[in-house]
């Protein structure tokens, strides 16, 4: 089965990928094609766009219309497509400095205007790419090559984000639950409106060597111990609630989407 | 627009009727001083001809977004003003090295920073041309009357579908601002130049070859059947990055050569008063009204002096003001910068010709008397 969504959705000319033996994009790349194979999307109606650092080369291996952007500015090049073209399936790959940090103004305001952008955030708490730099989702107290003491920023909770600036279907699971994000995908897919999918990932290169959390195997166990569904984790006392990871759909309406409310004015003439 | 419509029309406003004759379908933008009435104009006029508008949240995703757009089919265009030309220059680059069409106006302001923001300046020459990181080539256009913004809009628009490349229209806040009466031509008297589009299977589609005799590769458009893929990395054919020197190289010099391969069909500018000329003076935008009103009232006084004036400001006129240098006794550059395009024109034409410089960055117009004044004191 694998090899059959390889063989049908990957530029293999463009394999082997370079992430890190145990790094867990490979899981989260793995479900948005598989999301994207259980929905029945054709491959000429999807584009995928991503921004710069490892999980954004994501869209190099993926045989569809990909765009690989500039640092932080997916959403903007997402944005233009899908306004551009509303016919086209419009899925985003970015990561959490990618979006969080030098794209922050512009996922807030992709969600604010409900455009129909399906986003998924490969949040490794890291970033990878130049070599281990603390992010913005670095949780407090913990060490990145340009956190040699600890890091003292507080750290964002992305989907919280997302959900304030009007995105009208957020979620959160982590690699040790594909499965969960396959399902995130299709959610997001179908939503008319904007989307936002916070996959939590594993980087035992830089992350996880530099703050002592094992190899990814003891990563992804981690994972699986502390991730607590939103039902659950609200019953937990404040201790109890520390350093859980919230999973599942974290929140879900219906608005007027951008490009249908333009369409709209389009048709006054 | 009916033809053969004549109209009392803003420069702004001649923008967009212009980049709508010739295709605009999008436009991406941010609000700034003094290039607002572009923004307020396409904002109105595009939804009528089921064209998109959209405001972003800074001028960075403007042009991500114009460039997606461009990507997605779309005929694209923003602009903007000295501070949010600086911010699109990421993007600038981007498109130059995805070779991805589209349009940036930038009416200039003065600076450096926050600048003066509603006078007059041609500060961002050098901008235009180095604004981006790495080594390039860039088409930039400068036009000087309303009904030339007009015609020059429609080139920047032909110039990004032939080149495949981002091209700047520079305008200054005069020539944007001022009215006046356009005869806007007929349709059959514009040429509209589209992408070239594959004409070979999606499975033998390489997005980035270039054929025998063609400078550009030809482009499909993301849901036209053509899955490639767009990068701002180094790229081979395939558009996949890679780091080979070999590629790298050959990519760069193409995306160099592909513009100065083609000066001849670029370049663009007028010649006032030149033929018996003793004496030059090189200067555009508004401030080449002002020269020519001078040389009226220079040439009165029995002063032979003629006008040069770019409408093509990158690539440069090289051959042109080469010719030139060997036929008059000086060449004055005169613009509302501390000399931008006089170090230019000094290269080019300094070894054969004395060349002077008269400039102003105050945030006011370089008036006719002025300009009189300096050339009989020269």
């Amino acid at each position: 089965m694998p090899s059959e969504l390889i063989n049908k959705y990957f530029r293999t000319e463009s394999l082997p990928h370079i992430w890190c033996p145990g790094c867990g994009n490979g899981i989260i790349t793995r479900a948005i094609v598989k999301a994207i194979d259980n929905l029945n999307l054709k491959q000429d109606d999807v584009c995928i766009v991503s921004g710069i650092g490892c999980s954004s080369r994501a869209s190099g291996y993926l045989d569809f219309n990909t765009v690989h952007t500039t640092h932080g500015r997916a959403l903007a090049f997402a944005t233009g497509i899908k306004f551009a073209n509303p016919n086209l399936h419009v899925i985003v790959i970015t990561g959490d400095g990618d979006c969080a940090a030098i794209g922050g103004n512009h996922l807030i305001h992709a969600a604010r205007r409900n455009i129909d952008l399906t986003t998924v955030v490969f949040n490794n708490n890291i970033y990878g790419m130049t070599g281990g730099q603390y992010s913005p989702t670095t949780p407090t107290g913990d060490k990145g090559t340009t956190a040699p003491y600890g890091n003292i920023d507080a750290n964002f909770d992305l989907c919280e984000l997302a959900k304030a600036a009007g995105a009208t279907y957020v979620s959160r699971s982590t690699v040790y639950s594909a499965n969960m994000i396959i399902k995130q995908v299709e959610e997001g897919i179908k939503n008319k409106g904007f989307s936002f999918i916070e996959a939590i990932s594993i980087c035992p290169t830089y992350y996880g060597r530099k703050n002592k959390k094992g190899d990814a195997v003891d990563m992804m166990k981690y994972l699986k111990d502390n991730s607590i569904n939103k039902a659950t984790y609200e019953k937990l006392s404040k201790e109890e609630q520390e350093n859980k990871i919230v999973v599942g759909e974290i929140y879900k309406t219906q608005m007027p989407e951008y490009t249908e409310k333009y369409q709209k004015i389009i048709e006054l003439f | 627009m009916s033809e053969n419509t004549v109209k009392l029309m803003q420069g702004n406003e001649a923008c967009v009727e212009g980049a709508i004759a010739a295709g605009m379908r999008f436009y991406a933008g941010y609000p700034i001083t003094p290039s607002t009435e572009i923004a307020e104009l396409s904002a109105e006029k595009l939804p009528r001809i089921g064209g998109k508008f959209i405001q972003m949240e800074d001028e960075i995703a403007s042009i991500s977004a114009i460039i997606g757009a461009s990507l997605a089919g779309k005929k694209s265009m923003t602009a903007t003003s000295g501070p949010g030309f600086s911010l699109k220059q990421e993007g600038i680059g981007y498109a130059v090295m995805a070779e991805i069409p589209c349009v940036i106006v930038n009416v200039q302001r003065g600076g450096p920073s926050t600048g003066l923001p509603t006078s007059p300046a041609q500060g961002d020459i050098m901008q235009a041309r180095w604004g981006t990181h790495g080594d390039h080539s860039i088409i930039a256009l400068y036009p000087s009357t309303v009904r030339e913004i007009y015609d020059t809009t429609i080139k920047a628009f032909n110039f990004a579908e032939k080149y495949r490349t981002p091209v700047i229209l520079l305008m200054d806040e005069v020539i944007a601002h001022m009215r006046e009466k356009v005869k806007i031509p007929d349709k059959d008297e514009i040429t509209v130049i589209n992408r070239k589009k594959p004409n070979i299977k999606p499975d033998e589609y390489l997005p980035y070859k270039v054929e025998e005799n063609d400078f550009v590769p030809a482009m499909a458009n993301f849901g036209e059947g053509y899955r490639y893929h767009v990068t701002g990395l180094v790229h081979d054919e395939t558009g996949f990055p890679t780091s080979n020197h070999h590629i790298a190289e050959n990519l760069v010099n193409r995306l160099v050569n592909k513009i100065e391969d083609n000066i001849e069909d670029i370049v663009e500018y007028e010649e006032y008063q030149s033929k018996d000329a003793e004496e030059i003076i090189v200067a555009y935008g508004a401030t080449a009204r002002s020269v020519k009103s001078a040389i009226d009232v220079l040439r009165k006084e029995g002063i032979k002096i003629g006008l040069f004036r770019p409408i093509t400001i990158w690539p440069i006129a090289e051959k042109q003001l080469k010719e030139i240098s060997k036929k008059v006794n000086k060449i004055t550059v005169i613009e509302m910068n501390m000399g931008q395009y006089f170090n230019e024109v000094d290269r080019i034409a300094g070894k054969d010709t004395k060349v002077n410089k008269y400039n102003r960055v105050n945030g006011e117009l370089i008036t006719p008397e002025e300009i009189v004044s300096f050339i009989k004191e020269g």
